[in-house]
């Protein structure tokens, strides 16, 4: 009996705090702050992927705020929402954050992507999909408040395709090729691309489907492998399904030189648990690894050795997923500074922020002043073009570290753009009302 | 004190079978209703509406579809994630097709949609009784699930595999997310859903209800009375059905704005609506409510609690504190009252009703 009354006691308890926390909305932040909702996943399957991005981009913004004080002298407010890859967790974190200022929105998920595409022109918020998400909003007249620099999806399929071709002897007729893929809107995003190369170039394109549910047991995805015996793989994975593919390849003795990941697919902690049976196996990246650059030092000696970051362990920092957390954040943080300077305010709003994205150009002499000398390649977004198909490299893991396998290669820019403007128009064909722009 | 009904005379048999039987409880329930329709949209800011009211609604619609089925038929299906697919992809594909007519007439159609579909795969429901047929619902779930990714028919060949929402209005305003106001949603939302449990709490009561609810306890005497089995089951799947179906319809349209098909899936869909149906009380529909606030609303408010209180812990940290404490709570609920909220919510009424003076 008395525990049924405290059972009633809790459930009123409950509805009582319901009504406490309804009155208290939440307000926004005080108006001298740069407020970035981080949009992170550590825990879920995907937190083997998600955490490292998640520390490079809390980590890079706290350095700004410890070293300069943040950005133009306003100091930047992070706020981490944990989305566990869930749309509606996703959708939950946004709608928790628009409210108090922020700027821009990074979902790290092609399914929250394509959920904030749509809200972003209503809360006038832009949404930086980094080299992920939709690729048609690379068409910057279509999708004005959406920006996937430096390069979609589209592109860095036919960058791959381009460097099988060099490594083939420019002959990809009769060779297979297969793709094995997380089977949801991530994985089946370059879909259009390879399947229109393929009939182009005359190779044979072999779709292997991984659903997220047997991400950790790809045995059957492997047998299929063994079967057609594909000259090449190239993979579209994500948390989980990455080092799971690795071993299983490793497994079926596919020549890890052949295999090729996409820049998701290319974490440390991916390659590393198959041992010394990964080394040699390809990804594609866009941004140097290793904390060789003074910003990176920076983050170590401000951040990291303070004990301000969840990072522990200093080796982590340079780890590429780690890096591409950080590459994200400074363009945030470029943009951010670009939107200062062109609007002459300090405290920029959402909007001003999209006009920041949509100018901005870091150029090499840029990087080198933020201490990120060669880390990337020079990077300019213009109205159109807000992806900018810029040129990507490849690089080869030798059991201890990343280290690059190619010089920059440039995507089949004309060939995608033609792609991506179709599909742009077709993703706005049965929207009404939806909000363009023009592009002088 | 406040909660007697002495004195008040049932006069005929109308006022004696009333939904409302006791004054109080119109009162409460108009009250109620007032609360919601004029001063939540009013008082409520748009993270309220958004992420609380109008999920908690919804999922609501869901439950009591599921609570039809399993709480008043006594069919255990884990397939309702896959019926409110099937609402959403139909709702989709009937905008694409009709885009001049009505949305809402869109999302109340495309439940006929999930009923057929429910109908196919409640035929085993004849053969198949308890956890065995838990199981072959979970057949059509994974199907179903499939079908979604794989029929791009079904998503109008668009390249992210998704369906995403349409600029579609009501009146001439914006309605559909994310075009529309959230106040405006969480009208339309309530609508349906009090028209639908309306017809929920009138169909439990009627005819087709007791033949249910004699197949629950007991097919064989069900069946020895002359009540047809396959009708009453298949019944039971059709109208489950077209209740999630319009569920998954308002969840795309009028709540998420896109979906793939992740978001139907068995751990987001079809588990959290059992959960709701269990949690809040097999049988009863105030208890779907509940159970649906209980799933929904916990996990955002353990998420806000330290802030309010004034102390920041990290996302993550938050987030595992949160999964531990649903989890504990769940099993607590069902260890103290394994009847569910609802059970609960009439010990706290028998109670009102001698307060102050308990004997």
């Amino acid at each position: 009996m008395k525990l049924a009354k405290l059972t009633l006691g809790i459930a009123v308890g409950a509805m009582a705090s319901t009504g406490i926390a309804m009155t208290s909305a939440p307000g926004a932040y005080a108006a001298e702050t740069l407020y970035i909702p981080l949009l992170t996943y550590r825990t879920g399957a995907y937190a083997g992927s998600g955490t490292p991005v998640a520390n490079g981009m809390h980590d890079y913004l706290t350095m700004l705020n410890e070293r300069d004080g943040g950005i133009g002298g306003i100091k930047i407010t992070i706020e981490e929402c944990e989305t566990g890859y869930k749309a509606s967790k996703g959708v939950e974190c946004y709608e928790s954050t628009k409210g108090k200022g922020a700027l821009v929105y990074n979902p790290y998920s092609t399914g929250i992507t394509l959920q904030l595409i749509p809200k972003a022109p209503e809360d006038k918020i832009p949404v930086l999909s980094m080299g992920y998400g939709l690729s048609a909003a690379a068409v910057g007249e279509k999708f004005p408040w959406t920006f996937n620099a430096p390069a979609t999806y589209w592109g860095q399929a036919s960058a791959i395709i381009k460097y099988i071709k060099a490594q083939e002897k420019g002959a990809l007729k009769g060779k297979k090729i297969g793709f094995i893929y997380l089977d949801v809107g991530y994985g089946r995003e370059p879909l259009p691309i390879f399947e229109a190369l393929s009939k182009e170039m005359g190779f044979t394109f072999i779709k292997i489907p991984v659903a997220g549910k047997e991400m950790q047991n790809q045995s059957s995805q492997w047998l299929q492998v063994r079967k057609h015996r594909p000259d090449w793989m190239i993979m579209w994975g994500w948390g989980s399904m990455n080092p799971t593919a690795i071993k299983e390849a490793a497994k079926i003795k596919f020549p890890m030189d052949k295999f090729i990941g996409v820049w998701w697919s290319g974490g440390d902690d991916d390659a590393r648990p198959a041992g010394k049976a990964a080394i040699g196996y390809k990804s594609v990246n866009f941004h140097g690894t290793g904390a060789n650059y003074p910003a990176m030092q920076d983050i170590i000696k401000h951040v990291v050795s303070k004990g301000k970051s969840q990072v522990k362990d200093v080796s982590k920092v340079g780890e590429n997923l780690y890096n591409r957390g950080v590459m994200n954040s400074v363009v945030m943080a470029e943009a951010i500074r670009n939107a200062q300077k062109i609007t002459g305010k300090k405290n920029i709003t959402g909007e001003d922020m999209r006009k920041g994205l949509e100018t901005l150009n870091i150029t090499a002499a840029r990087l080198k002043e933020i201490g990120l000398e060669g880390f990337t390649n020079p990077m300019k977004i213009t109205c159109n073009d807000h992806s900018g198909g810029h040129p990507m490299y490849i690089q080869k893991w030798n059991g201890k570290n990343w280290e690059r396998a190619s010089d920059w290669i440039t995507p089949m820019k004309d060939k995608v753009r033609a792609l991506l403007e179709a599909a742009a128009n077709k993703y706005v064909a049965d929207k009404k009302g939806w909000k363009t722009q023009k592009c002088s | 004190m406040f909660y007697r009904e002495a004195g008040q005379f049932k006069t005929d048999y109308r006022s004696d079978m009333a939904v409302f039987p006791i004054l109080q409880d119109r009162i409460a329930i108009g009250a109620i209703l007032a609360l919601m329709f004029i001063v939540v949209p009013l008082v409520a800011n748009d993270f309220w509406l958004n992420t609380i009211f109008i999920p908690t609604l919804i999922f609501s619609l869901a439950a009591i579809g599921l609570n039809i089925l399993t709480g008043y038929c006594g069919q255990l299906s884990l397939g309702t994630g896959g019926f409110m697919g099937v609402g959403a992809y139909s709702c989709y594909k009937l905008t694409s097709i009709f885009p001049d007519v009505n949305i809402i007439i869109h999302i109340l159609a495309s439940g006929f949609f999930a009923a057929g579909v429910g109908v196919i795969f409640g035929i085993p429901s004849l053969r198949i009784k308890g956890f065995y047929l838990a199981v072959a619902t979970l057949a059509s779930q994974f199907f179903l699930e499939w079908s979604f990714g794989r029929i791009p028919w079904l998503y109008n060949y668009n390249d992210s595999g998704a369906i995403d929402g349409v600029n579609r209005s009501l009146f001439g305003i914006a309605l559909t997310e994310p075009y529309g106001t959230p106040a405006f949603q969480y009208l339309v939302v309530l609508s349906i859903v009090v028209f639908l449990t309306w017809i929920a709490s009138n169909l439990v009561r009627g005819r087709y209800g007791r033949a249910w609810m004699a197949v629950r306890d007991m097919d064989i005497a069900a069946e020895l009375i002359g009540i047809k089995l396959l009708r009453t089951k298949l019944l039971a799947f059709a109208i489950s059905s077209y209740y999630a179906g319009v569920a998954g319809a308002m969840m795309v349209f009028l709540s998420l704005g896109s979906a793939e098909v992740e978001v139907f899936d068995i751990f987001n869909a079809s588990f959290p609506i059992l959960f709701m149906v269990i949690i809040g009380g097999l049988g009863s529909l105030i208890g779907s409510f509940m159970g649906a606030a209980f799933i929904t609303v916990l996990p955002i408010l353990i998420r806000g609690a330290p802030s309010l209180f004034g102390f920041e812990i990290h996302a993550a940290t938050g987030e595992h504190v949160q999964l531990m404490m649903v989890g504990g709570l769940i099993i607590f609920f069902l260890i103290v009252e394994p009847h569910g909220l609802a059970r609960l919510w009439q010990i706290a009424k028998q109670k009102l009703r001698l307060w102050p003076f308990p004997y």
